[in-house]
């Protein structure tokens, strides 16, 4: 819609004018020497100099836990739905790459109000990386850059803010912004070299192929000696799961008040490395072993989900598993590039 | 009206709908009966083989596919008492409440076995799901050609449905083989698993639509004798069972693969299912 400079003066001043209103501003924020998303209190919290965040921004649309409906026993249920509108600032590109994907996950085939209602109802300030995080990988993935999802999207060029308003939504959050003038030549030609540097800098463990030939590399690789070598020292914690933007399972669970006359259905995070994930009644369990759980998860940020959204390879190389995994066997990059060193066939014999 | 307030959108997928439970009881020691009717007074609109998420207030949900046919007035429940929704079935009566959501799913191939011989293997509880169908063909056996059930139970005291299965007995146009594995005196049938009738079919398997549902181990079995009978596995169809927890492909826990159960089974073609590695 139109791409503005704001200077960081302003940007403040305008902050400072969200923060007095009544809504709800969300922004990245320093907790310890990382960083969180969180609500805003004070336009001196902000910190869009983060590298990356602990959990992904993933928990305000897909929250932890979710109340879906009440009830009243034995039969009077009530669809609950939370309508917060919410600003969301801080959203870096690989982040907004995997709200994206959700968006179609949630809307196809049966169409998630719940989901859907939340997302409507939140503007995206999304803003470009500016200082890489030790594990990111988004160059591989070519989630570097966005260029749709966010209401706005936020370059820092230097001594301003390069604003980029794509949505209604990001027009009426910038209407009052002071200072907000059209972007020279010079300020956009400074956000594409910004763009040019995140290319080459965000990439610390370069992957060895193009992510969409991900699937076909993984098509026969199902018993590649790699998942039960990395498998072996998995603890099955979820902790690549729980801190993943493209990671939505969740399980279902009822909340009955003390007195037993009403009570709430929620929905809340659940992790397919947990090792009661594909268990059934009977207590028979589809993906028992570890190494087929650690597969499971692979396969599903690599061909599954790619196959609901129309090939987009369901992760996007934030790096926060890498960070996470405490035997540090998570690193997706270093698994596609052994299958592509040492393809399924070589590697078993 | 804008685009996110059509029907469709409005509607809350994970919203059961009151549902009145008319009869319950005991089929045997751990498998108990329910039939139930929508409180809205409209059919459940299922065909055989899909299931229904059954809501218990309270406790939680669980998928249970539907045991009767379309056909009928109503719809039938069986379940075990294995966890907490069911564990909460299994305490009710006639005139309590629960919620229900769906039919979700995919069917038994009604109109591909039309004018076919049509060859049910059940083990145990398997013949719950399959019953929906069985009946349904029973209630358009002008519409199929040969129809055999064949069932295996574990001891006398398990066997399901015994009045209904002495029924079908008692018709000239059903062929009925039952086995017990591990008999008392009560039984003087045939003895052995269910895959131990195979050979008995008087059909020719090659040419009948084969539906196969049982306990995960039967699969492996019954599969395996119908291979080496060179039955095509485009002609045998199984019921699968994960942990639906939504039912409407978004919580990943009925997930084998690539595929959602809740959305591209239960039921399955098992050629489609015959390279799927964790499927059988």
């Amino acid at each position: 819609m139109s791409i503005s400079t704001l200077s960081k003066t302003d940007f403040k001043r305008f902050l400072d004018g969200l923060l007095s209103s009544q809504r709800t501003v969300v922004g990245v924020q320093a907790r310890g020497e990382r960083f969180a998303f969180d609500v805003l209190k004070s336009a001196g919290d902000l910190r869009l100099d983060y590298d990356v965040t602990i959990l992904p921004p993933k928990k305000y649309v897909l929250p932890q836990v979710e109340t879906l409906l009440t009830y009243t026993m034995p039969d009077r249920y009530e669809s609950h739905y939370e309508e917060d509108h919410m600003i969301l600032i801080g959203v870096h590109p690989y982040d907004m790459v995997a709200i994206n994907q959700m968006d179609i996950l949630f809307a196809q085939d049966q169409y998630d109000n719940h989901y859907m209602r939340r997302r409507n109802n939140m503007t995206i300030v999304a803003c470009d990386v500016a200082a890489p995080s030790k594990n990111v990988f988004a160059a591989s993935m070519g989630t570097e850059t966005v260029r749709e999802g966010f209401d706005v999207l936020l370059t820092d060029i230097g001594q301003a803010w390069v604003v980029e308003i794509a949505t209604e939504k990001g027009r009426d959050l910038f209407r009052d912004a002071p200072g907000l003038a059209d972007a020279s030549t010079a300020d956009i030609a400074a956000r594409q070299a910004v763009w040019d540097k995140n290319k080459a800098q965000l990439n610390k463990h370069p992957l060895k192929c193009s992510p969409a030939e991900i699937p076909n590399l993984l098509e026969n690789a199902a018993d590649h000696p790699v998942w039960e070598e990395k498998a072996r020292t998995c603890f099955s914690c979820g902790s690549c799961n729980t801190t993943c933007p493209t990671c939505y399972c969740f399980d279902v669970q009822d909340d009955v008040s003390w007195d037993r006359t009403a009570g709430r259905r929620y929905r809340a995070w659940d992790g397919c490395l947990l090792e009661n994930f594909a268990t059934v009644a009977g207590n028979h369990n589809f993906r028992k072993n570890k190494a087929d759980r650690f597969r499971h998860r692979l396969y599903r940020k690599g061909m599954y989900v790619p196959g609901k959204i129309g090939g987009q390879i369901a992760c996007v190389g934030c790096g926060r598993c890498i960070t996470a995994c405490i035997p540090d066997i998570a690193n997706p990059v270093n698994i596609y590039n052994r299958i592509v060193e040492e393809p399924a066939a070589a590697a078993r014999k | 009206m804008c685009d996110c307030c059509s029907v469709e959108k409005q509607k809350d997928i994970y919203l059961p709908e009151p549902a009145s439970v008319n009869d319950a009881r005991m089929l045997n020691s751990t498998e108990m009966y329910m039939h139930v009717e929508l409180d809205s007074g409209k059919p459940l609109g299922h065909a055989p083989g899909q299931f229904v998420e059954v809501s218990v207030a309270g406790i939680g949900e669980a998928p249970l596919t539907v045991a009767s046919s379309p056909t009928q007035q109503g719809f039938e429940l069986v379940v075990r008492n294995v966890g907490r929704v069911s564990g909460a079935m299994h305490a009710m009566k006639a005139g309590d409440k629960i919620g229900i959501r769906g039919p979700f799913g995919s069917l038994y191939p009604i109109d591909e076995l039309k004018g076919k011989d049509v060859v049910f293997i059940c083990g145990g509880i398997g013949l719950v799901p399959q019953r929906a169908f069985i009946n349904y063909v029973l209630h358009n056996r002008d519409d199929y050609n040969q129809v055999v059930i064949l069932q295996g139970t574990k001891c006398y005291a398990d066997r399901l449905f015994c009045d209904e299965i002495a029924q079908w007995c008692r018709r000239d146009d059903v062929i009925v083989l039952e086995s017990i594995d591990l008999p008392d005196k009560n039984w003087n049938g045939n003895v052995g698993v269910v895959t131990t009738l195979i050979p008995k079919i008087p059909v020719d398997l090659k040419e009948a639509g084969i539906l196969v549902c049982g306990p995960p181990i039967m699969y492996k079995f019954v599969l395996m004798s119908l291979m080496e009978k060179d039955v095509p596995l485009d002609h045998v169809f199984v019921n699968l069972e994960r942990r639906m927890k939504c039912g409407v492909g978004k919580c990943g826990h009925c997930q084998i693969n690539g595929m959602y159960v809740c959305q591209s089974g239960p039921v399955y073609r098992y050629s489609d299912l015959a390279d799927v590695p964790e499927a059988i």
